[in-house]
């Protein structure tokens, strides 16, 4: 019976053979998971180039504008990218950034203490939560889908709660002054190589202010923090997914839980530090956004969870988990802030950012299935 | 002696008896065919063997010493292998990272320990050519091979990380004629490596093919043990099915089946 069965099936068998044994090495190159970010980077600067390129978007100014942009969504991207090839979902994201920013708030400048300990105890507070976040996943095998839909609500209200509980307002100010002088802040808040643009100032390369109180000093004095924080995470999460032993644990996580078990891959401690990861991420995104404005909002991280992902969508990884690459997702950020930025120096109503996101995730979800099945050669 | 043996293995599930006093022997070097139909047995006695589930009764005898297995990881540190048909292999990861998932062989880079792709990749080449297979590289996304070549995979990865007793879950029922005659091949040359096999199968012919010693399965028993030449394709279909129904289903098929 089997016999008579696959006799049937084995001419398609060998056809299949045939085709992967002649895939040309233009074929091989395109099937990568970041062939759609790579493809949609050039795309969009040359695209603004063209458009743009006479507003001041490629001066420094305005690379430092949509550098800044492109590098909040590379942080919050990064975790999101390793938690999804470990094959899991955090849609608190948003909710963590708005809460890791009221609690620093409410305990350096409400409660007074120092800044660096407010840091220190929102850190670890986010991650903490990203690990019961993730323990929950793995303990209740519901999707982590509903889990984080879950905490997306539950994070939100407790710091709209906290901070009107502690202040009778759901912005608190002040946490610049406060954060003067602190030895940790400017880790997250300060800006690196002013020297080097002071220099490039004197020696009349880069616009100066011309007129006020900051006559002579160069207008980009130097890199955010922000933005090494975001190249630092995207090396540190590439390194750790291609290079590392447990890079190869995340990708088995995701691709197959019960077949990376039987191996003996510890899959539960996988899904729970990526978790705890993503939070970090958070927290990062969080902390130098406060201490960029000074101040701290409830209402801060709206829709980050989503722009995350699709960040790591366009970068090639799959929603199913166990495929992508980290320097897609961070070239998905770089596309983002490259248009939502592009869209301002052109002077296209912002509100078309919307209609480009969602245009632009569905061209990479198909994308992406077409280079699974490229892969898996399914049909 | 065997290489593992089980006694009389019962097993409940509440008020379903799955086993109801199995026996095997495993020896050196030698394919050990367990055979059955649908409902017999044959997935609850593997996993019982590889550590899964642990029985109700009876008792388990690893190289002549009683042996209690807690967890697969216990099974899999005594020399017991198992690959599964459907979870042998993640389709989306490269043959290499799929060859060395778990037990990844790690390099110092002062103070980062870092996976050792040099020596992983060239392994990999080296056993999957010993297997017959030619990689176009090590970096081919297991995805890309046939489900014959992704069980060779599983097989040699078994039988690279130590295996004593590999137990192959009906490796050949999904497979084409030619698939099927590749993966038979390898489980021959695994045997002449010393290695013990379980065969699962449903398949008479396929068993017949490469099988030392053949037990048959019905409704959670031992029915009966053979050496290869005590009997005949007839006999353990006869056997396996229980006998009368699918005389007469033959007759009507005209021997195909």
């Amino acid at each position: 019976m089997a016999d008579t069965e696959s006799s049937k099936t084995t001419p398609a068998d060998a056809e299949a053979d045939e085709r992967v044994r002649q895939v040309s090495w233009l074929r091989r190159a395109l099937v990568r998971p970041e062939l759609g970010s790579i493809c949609g980077a050039i795309l969009v600067f040359a695209f603004f180039l063209i458009v743009a390129g006479d507003t001041g978007m490629f001066s420094p100014e305005g690379a430092i504008n949509w550098g800044v942009v492109s590098a909040q969504f590379a942080i919050i991207a990064v975790g999101a990218c390793l938690l999804m090839i470990a094959g899991e979902f955090d849609l608190s994201v948003g909710s963590m950034i708005g809460f890791t920013g009221i609690v620093i708030a409410v305990i350096s400048v409400h409660w007074g203490l120092p800044t660096w300990l407010a840091i220190i105890v929102a850190f670890m507070m986010a991650v903490a939560i990203g690990a019961f976040n993730g323990f929950l996943v793995i303990r209740s095998g519901l999707p982590s889908f509903i889990v984080s839909l879950a905490f997306l609500y539950i994070l939100r209200g407790l710091t709209i709660f906290l901070a009107i509980a502690t202040t009778r307002q759901t912005i608190i100010g002040g946490v610049r002054d406060k954060a003067e002088g602190d030895w940790l802040a400017p880790l997250f808040g300060g800006k690196v190589f002013t020297g080097f643009f002071s220099w490039l100032a004197a020696n009349d390369w880069i616009r100066t202010f011309e007129r006020g109180n900051r006559a002579g000093e160069p207008v980009v004095d130097g890199i955010p923090m922000l933005v090494l924080w975001a190249v630092g995470l995207i090396i540190f999460g590439h390194w750790l997914l291609t290079r590392t032993r447990f890079g190869n644990w995340i990708y088995a996580a995701g691709g197959d839980a019960q077949a990376a078990r039987h191996v003996g891959v510890p899959v539960s401690r996988v899904k729970i530090l990526m978790f705890m990861f993503t939070a970090f991420c958070a927290a990062v995104f969080a902390t130098c956004q406060v201490m960029e404005f000074g101040s701290a909002a409830a209402d801060r991280g709206l829709l980050k969870e989503f722009e995350a992902i699709i960040c790591v969508v366009i970068g090639g990884a799959l929603l199913t988990g166990g495929y992508g690459s980290v320097v897609g997702a961070a070239l998905g950020a770089l596309i983002f802030g490259v248009v939502q930025q592009g869209l301002f120096f052109t002077g296209v109503e912002s509100s078309l950012f919307r209609v480009f996101l969602g245009v632009i995730l569905l061209l990479a979800v198909i994308l992406n299935t077409w280079i699974r099945r490229s892969i898996t050669g399914e049909r | 002696m065997a290489l593992i043996e089980l006694r009389d293995i019962e097993k409940h599930f509440g008020p379903v008896i799955a086993l109801n006093g199995v026996s095997v022997a495993v020896e050196a070097g030698q394919v050990h065919c367990l055979l059955g139909d649908n409902g017999a047995g044959k997935s609850t006695f593997i996993k019982i063997m590889s550590g899964v589930h642990q029985p109700t009764r009876g008792t388990i005898l690893m190289e002549g010493k009683e042996t209690v297995f807690e967890t697969p990881r216990d099974a899999l540190h005594a020399g017991i292998a198992t690959v599964f048909q459907d979870l042998a292999m993640i389709p989306l990861m490269s043959v290499t990272r799929n060859f060395w998932m778990g037990r990844e062989p790690v390099r110092r880079f002062g103070p980062l320990r870092l996976m050792d792709f040099g020596r992983a990749n060239s392994v990999t080449v080296e056993k999957m050519r010993e297997m017959g297979i030619n990689l176009r590289g090590p970096d081919q996304a297991v995805g890309t091979l046939s489900g014959g070549e992704r069980q060779t995979v599983a097989i040699s990865r078994a039988v690279y990380f130590g295996a004593k007793v590999l137990i192959l879950d009906e490796p050949t029922s999904a497979l084409g004629v030619r698939q099927t005659s590749n993966v038979l091949a390898t489980v021959d040359r695994v045997r002449k490596e010393g290695i013990g096999i379980v065969f699962i199968t449903h398949n008479v012919r396929h068993a017949m093919a490469v099988g030392d010693r053949f037990t048959v399965l019905n409704r959670g028993r031992t029915l009966q043990t053979f050496a290869r030449d005590e009997a005949t394709i007839e006999e353990l279909q006869d056997l396996m099915a229980g006998g009368q129904e699918l005389a007469t289903l033959e007759e009507s098929l005209g021997g195909t089946v």
